[in-house]
């Protein structure tokens, strides 16, 4: 008898996909994790733009994350001219990056994850009986959006952001006026946390290699060496040589791998592994109050390391809009060279590479982009593999829900991938 | 006595970002007031649960890209009595369009190894191309305040409120001065459609056009003033050449500078 577990569109996602897995016996003969999200060609007409229009074109690749591609981008290209913009710009990039955090994880945590642990279709249905905790969500959510549409002009593809800085810097007012909606949301995620915590998670380990990025004194969110768990150690110029990409027949998205090892994970669960030490106090309080420490590898609680994600970003965007003076410029500048420059920074799904060569008047020659989802694509698929036999021996109903909240645990974004889930068990005897 | 059914509400993505169905997940403080108005038909991103039509409200995100979603298009118009796009992708072809005056097979083997297991058309069109579209939301992304409107409209039986003149409208509306007039900014306000508030010369920048062609626009009548702003004629063929690349009124307008390049550049040789 030939079984399939079939999930033809997965959903609560961003972007479009399925899932095939077939057996042969009890066995599984193969794992499909197919991204039919129509190709969208970025890198191709990047060709021949000017360097100032990059950040605003790369933030049409994804719309959950955009300052995630207008940072990697601006840190690229600023890496071609030579420039570093530090002191105020700086810190408003990093606000900028808190804000996009917080409403990322507080839409993927309470909106797309959390109905999978509890047994309900979406976060509207679970609103009927939990409905204060979806309303904390939302308002954890909103406070993440109201960072990005005020330092960036709106909530998705902002418009204020710019190679060597911000076109308007903002005012101190501005800023604190954020304030009292990010300490409730701080103190909202701390008690969503632990709420978290009590959930079921479904016995699962797998010896991953985590890749984040990492600084010597702060959290990742876009600068530092490109780390791993066994062992890689590089500038995110390096990445080409430790790192591939393979286009696989069944997905428009190629597969990351590291070289000479294969599938790696990326994500709040690597940057949580990789980089406990510089979570702040208040964060990494929360996450021993929870018994949650490093090493952790089941990618279930990767819902938790967004949690804790969440208290970090809301806790250091209250530092920094504490501590906020406007810049003397908005942003530097600097003349177009022929260069080829390297950004890498932590989208919240995982990093986000993006390579460009410029011409002398600052024209686009190349683009390259490797999206998070690329990267965690393959990793996904083998803690597929390592779950089938589980999902062969449950009803198909529960398999799917299983298997589509594995899938889940990335947090995957399909558009971003430009290049999600149908899933489905195909077993043959 | 039978309860009046709550209206279907639909979403469907086509080639996209995402974005403009995000756009009703950011409602934070109306969303489960929607969801208590309305009953979720189809809605991937936020939900696994899927009715079976007819709906009431369709709303179409992204552009054609394959030949498999123009005839999901078709499928999804047969089971839609109100159907609406949102966004630029849904309705200009978004910057997917960048690809249609260009050769795609050349933009596929840039990005892919194995060009061959790649399925798409040469084109990326609006919906409108394919099926009959009650109603366009402009933007890349679409304003969700704008989107709200439209919602409220349709639950109310009434006409949206949604503007068609140009964003130079709302920026004097906003008391902003013109960055154009007064910097020296190129800026494509005054041809560009209303709805995000005049957000980029609030923040002291140059519209780039994200809303997509005014209703009734004159874009040669700005080229003098983009030029004396100091834009090349290059500069304002790629600033129309983004995210409504395949509007017809912007499309003209850039195939209207590339044509002054090419005189500038004088016979080739």
């Amino acid at each position: 008898m030939a079984r399939t577990i079939k999930v033809d569109y997965l959903a609560r996602v961003e972007g479009e996909g399925a899932l095939t897995i077939r057996f042969k016996g009890d066995k599984p003969s193969a794992v499909e994790l197919r991204i039919f999200e129509p190709p969208r060609f970025f890198e191709a007409f990047l060709r021949g733009r000017a360097h100032l229009e990059v950040p605003d074109i790369v933030a049409r690749i994804c719309g959950i994350c955009p300052v995630a591609y207008q940072m990697s981008a601006c840190h690229a290209i600023e890496d071609a001219l030579g420039i570093h913009p530090g002191g105020a710009i700086r810190a408003l990039r990093r606000l900028l990056y808190c804000g996009e955090w917080i409403e990322s994880h507080g839409l993927h945590v309470f909106m797309l994850h959390a109905p999978d642990f509890l047994g309900y279709e979406d976060a509207i249905a679970m609103a009927k009986n939990h409905r204060e905790w979806v309303a904390r969500g939302l308002g954890i959510k909103k406070a993440g959006n109201a960072i990005v549409t005020a330092l960036g002009g709106r909530e998705i593809h902002p418009i204020n952001v710019k190679i060597g800085g911000f076109y308007r810097a903002p005012t101190v007012a501005e800023l604190a006026a954020l304030l009292p909606d990010l300490s409730r949301a701080l103190e909202d995620a701390e008690m969503c946390l632990e709420w978290m915590a009590k959930f079921d998670f479904p016995a699962f380990e797998r010896d991953y290699e985590y890749v984040a990025l990492r600084h010597p004194d702060e959290y990742p969110f876009s600068e530092g060496r490109i780390v791993s768990s066994k062992g890689i150690d590089i500038d995110a110029r390096d990445y080409e040589a430790h790192f591939a990409e393979e286009h696989v027949p069944h997905s428009t998205a190629l597969h990351a791998v590291v070289l000479g090892r294969g599938d790696y994970q990326c994500g709040p669960l690597a940057r949580f592994n990789l980089n406990f030490d510089h979570l702040g106090e208040r964060a990494r309080a929360a996450a021993e109050r929870i018994h949650f420490v490093p090493p952790c590898n089941n990618p279930y609680k990767s819902l938790l390391a967004r949690g804790v994600e969440l208290i970090q970003a809301l806790d250091e965007a209250i530092r920094i809009i504490e501590s906020y003076t406007p810049p003397e410029a908005p942003a530097i500048t600097a003349a177009p060279r022929r260069a080829t420059g390297y950004g890498c920074t932590e989208a919240p799904r995982g990093m986000l590479w993006h390579k460009y060569t410029m011409d002398e008047a600052g024209l686009v020659e190349d683009a390259r982009i490797v999206p998070p989802t690329s990267q965690n694509q393959k990793c996904i698929e083998r803690d597929l593999w390592q779950l089938a036999p589980a999902l062969a021996a449950m009803p198909h109903a529960a398999a799917t829900r299983r298997a589509e909240q594995a899938v889940r645990n990335f947090d995957p974004c399909i558009s971003c991938s430009t290049h999600f889930l149908r899933l489905s068990i195909e077993r043959e005897d | 006595m039978k309860r009046k059914q709550k209206p279907k509400l639909a979403v469907f993505k086509f080639a996209s970002c995402d974005g403009c169905q995000l756009s009703l997940l950011d409602c934070e403080d109306e969303l489960l007031l929607l969801a208590d108005a309305v009953r979720i038909a189809n809605f991937a991103e936020a939900s696994r649960a899927v009715l079976r039509g007819p709906y009431d409200i369709t709303l179409v995100e992204g552009s054609i890209t394959t030949a498999h979603d123009a005839e999901r298009i078709r499928e999804i118009r047969a089971r839609s009595r109100f159907l609406m796009t949102i966004g630029a992708c849904a309705t200009a072809g978004g910057v997917q369009a960048l690809r249609n005056y260009r050769d795609v097979k050349e933009f596929t083997r840039i990005v892919y190894a194995r060009p061959d297991y790649i399925d798409t058309l040469a084109t990326s069109t609006p919906i409108a191309d394919h099926v009959k579209v009650d109603f366009e939301l402009r933007g890349c992304p679409i304003d969700k305040r704008q989107l709200l409107e439209v919602l409220a409209a349709l639950l109310a039986g009434r006409g949206p409120k949604v503007a068609s003149h140009s964003v130079c409208v709302q920026c004097k509306l906003r008391g902003n001065v013109c960055v154009m007039v007064a910097h020296g900014t190129p800026c494509l306000g005054p041809v560009t459609h209303a709805g995000c508030g005049a957000l980029c010369p609030t923040y002291h920048r140059g519209c780039y056009g994200c809303f997509g062609p005014a209703e009734t626009t004159n874009t040669k009548g700005i080229e003098g003033a983009l030029l004396a702003a100091g834009a090349s004629h290059e500069d304002i063929a790629r600033a129309y050449a983004t995210f409504n690349a395949a509007a017809p009124p912007f499309r003209k307008a850039q195939e209207e500078q590339l044509v002054q390049i090419r005189l500038k550049e004088g016979p080739r040789g």
